[in-house]
């Protein structure tokens, strides 16, 4: 789960990591009122969208006076701001970061992260801040410092030291960067962060550190014991037909082709949308509906790829382990029956009791199209959306 | 021989009292595992499905000899379990738990690593359907009968993916030494180059299947160590050719988060390193019987 920039320095600013003076509005009135209670005559107006690489898309403004500042907030709230990690759809900008404007002397990186190959949490850092860390390891990968943290003793402070001469800072300013640098890793230990990104890090003109912008990103898993992060949770931050399949359990990416998808177990699920492609067709979607997948469950899962309504044919594809067949097929018979479906599906079943499951799909008498393998699977659901398309439905 | 596991391998259910830990302990008792017991604190004493319940994994192991465990324990406890089973000297555990922090499985790996090598369990998952060695033991939560034995050993992370591939192979004719359910999750117990080690010094297992998936390096791993330590054939399916980057594919683990982790470009890699490539998952059979036919 991702956070806004914005929750993400209050909650380091409580680690005692220093942050530009700011607050949040929703409108632009409110804009000008935090700009007011902001000492200085340079606001930032930053968009709060999950997003990095904001900058580029135009979702922060620097602002000279109050009228600046207003413009900038009228611009921004409601605008759907694309950056090259929000995808095509973009994400929409409903509430705006007034910020003192800062004096950069320098910009730095850093930023911490669970590495999967060494098991622990590496700490990033480099001289270099500003640009995106995939370019800078690509162009100049020496300028980069990666430091292992032990999970059992965590971060020591010779090695936030270490990290502070990497980053080419001055004797006068290593204790506080070492507080700065323990303070993000207790954050992100104490949160279950999966990753938190400071880009850029920066040094003021009076040689001050400050944390321009922060990145925060959680374990879901670990949820269940963070209910003070699951608050933040934004939902107009997410598709929402993600949204809503989280609220039933159920694991759904959106994607842009045109057969919908209903599988069990996220492989085969990755593995089916593989073979629709290789049949000629393209996803709508991805969903797992996992292992207990109860009539109601299914319901659920067939609305939520109908609910695209630029699906033109669907594709069940069930193997059935604790699962069994002939429950699943039940539910897909009831589903079909309730929702009124209008284009064609086709079920692939396998494993336990699949005799039965294939027995119930024949005598419901809905125009339901069965397949035995996967690979006809993919050919039928493929077959079926192209005569749909040349019907001119 | 196998791997991991046999008819003779002394089983615990950690977790045993539980609705899932109850049905799926039945199951692999109907399967013909040598389940002895099972664990669930505060329910010492009692007796469940016929057999002894304990209130420690190490009463377990020093009463009825216990060596391998399966974890049915709920995500929040379940880092716990798989710590108490090293500890009291288990050998092999399989986790089946999904949904267990990645903070709580750093720490459970970084706690195993403290018993010298010989000594260390052997622990695969979490979020995984657990390892079969058809007709002789199974330690998981798998359909047994769509396995048939045999001489081909399948490492894969996904569970349903898996039953695929065993499913096409006993169509075939073809049949399982061991199949070993490494998990989705981010941090796993053991990677898919552990297994394939196993499989290679296994005399039973004649090749190998990998099924890989988006996300990680560990399939290239695996990869270079097939090419620099393996004599077996080698063969690779890897999901999620339509994977957008960035996004989850259900797995926790399953997401392009850097270069070098989406299927093509795994594909690509494992291509470079000799190893035999599935190129769609209807093949994965016929991809098995081809290479057998050559041997």
């Amino acid at each position: 789960m991702d956070i806004h920039e914005y929750q993400a320095k209050e909650i380091l600013a409580k680690y005692g990591v220093k942050i530009a003076e700011g607050g949040l509005a929703y409108s632009p009135e409110e804009s000008v009122q935090r700009a007011r209670e902001i000492d200085g005559n340079v606001w930032v107006v930053k968009a709060q969208i999950h997003s990095g690489a904001r900058g580029k898309a135009g979702g922060i403004k620097i602002c000279r006076a109050h009228s600046e500042v207003k413009e900038a907030a009228e611009e921004l709230l409601g605008k759907n701001l694309i950056t090259h990690q929000t995808g095509p759809a973009g994400k929409v900008c409903s509430r705006v970061y007034i910020e003192a404007g800062t004096d950069i002397a320098k910009e730095l990186y850093l930023c911490f992260l669970i590495d999967r190959s060494s098991e622990c949490i590496v700490m990033i850092g480099s001289a270099q801040g500003g640009m995106e860390i995939e370019e800078l390891a690509e162009t100049n990968l020496d300028a980069i410092k990666k430091i292992y943290i032990e999970p059992a003793v965590g971060l020591q402070d010779f090695q936030a030291r270490d990290m502070v001469f990497a980053l080419g800072l001055e004797a006068t300013q290593l204790s506080h960067a070492v507080k700065t640098i323990k303070g993000c890793y207790r954050a992100l230990r104490d949160f279950d962060a999966n990753m938190l990104e400071i880009n850029p890090l920066v040094v003021t003109g009076s040689g001050e550190l400050i944390i321009l912008d922060a990145k925060m990103s959680f374990d879901d898993n670990a949820l269940f014991r963070r209910h003070e992060i699951a608050e933040l949770r934004d939902k107009t931050q997410g598709d929402s037909r993600e949204v809503a399949a989280a609220e039933y359990g159920l694991s759904y990416v959106g994607l842009d082709g045109d057969i919908g998808c209903m599988i069990n177990g996220a492989g085969l699920a990755m593995a089916t949308m593989d073979m629709i492609k290789l049949a000629g067709g393209e996803p709508a979607n991805f969903l797992d509906v996992g292992g207990g997948a109860s009539a109601e469950r299914t319901e659920k899962a067939f609305r939520l790829v109908l609910a695209d309504t630029g699906v033109k044919a669907m594709l069940v594809n069930i193997f059935a382990g604790i699962n069994r067949c002939d429950w699943i097929a039940e539910g897909v018979v009831h589903a079909v029956k309730n929702i009124d479906m209008k284009v064609p599906l086709v079920v692939r079943l396998s494993g336990t009791n699949v005799e039965e499951g294939q027995r119930i799909i024949a005598e419901s008498g809905l125009p339901i199209i069965t397949a035995g393998t996967l690979a006809e699977a993919a050919h039928k659901v493929v077959q079926a959306r192209n005569e749909v398309v040349a019907g001119g439905r | 021989m196998a791997i991991l596991i046999t008819e003779s391998t002394r089983i615990i259910v950690q977790g045993f009292t539980g609705k899932t830990g109850t049905f799926h302990a039945q199951d692999m008792i109907n399967y013909g595992s040598n389940v002895v017991g099972g664990v669930t604190p505060g329910k010492g004493g009692q007796q469940h499905l016929g057999l002894p319940v304990f209130n420690t994994v190490k009463e377990a192991v020093t009463q009825v000899g216990a060596e391998a465990s399966i974890v049915f324990v709920p995500p929040a406890f379940a880092a716990d379990s798989i710590m108490e089973a090293a500890d009291a000297g288990i050998t092999y555990c399989v986790a089946i738990t999904d949904g267990i922090p990645t903070q709580d499985m750093m720490t459970v790996k970084n706690f195993l690593r403290r018993f010298p090598i010989q000594k260390r369990m052997v622990l695969t998952g979490p979020n995984c359907a657990g390892t079969i060695s058809p007709g002789r033991a199974m330690l998981g939560i798998m359909p047994g009968h769509i396995y048939m034995q045999g001489n081909v050993g399948i490492v894969g992370r996904s569970g349903t993916l898996g039953y695929e591939a065993a499913d096409q192979m006993r169509s075939l004719g073809i049949g399982i030494s061991t199949s070993v359910g490494i998990g989705g999750d981010p941090i796993i117990g053991s990677s898919h180059r552990d297994i394939l080690q196993r499989f290679e010094e296994d005399v039973e297992t004649k090749i190998v299947v990998m099924i890989g998936e988006i996300g990680g390096p560990q399939e290239v791993e695996a990869g270079i160590f097939a090419k620099e330590h393996m004599n077996k054939p080698l063969i690779a399916y890897i999901a999620g050719l339509t994977a957008p980057e960035g996004r989850r594919m259900g797995h926790a683990g399953a997401i392009i988060s850097s270069a070098g982790e989406s299927a093509a470009e795994k594909v690509a890699a494992l291509r470079e390193l000799g190893v035999t490539i599935c190129p769609t998952p209807s093949a994965m059979g016929d991809t098995v019987a081809e290479v057998l036919a050559r041997m």
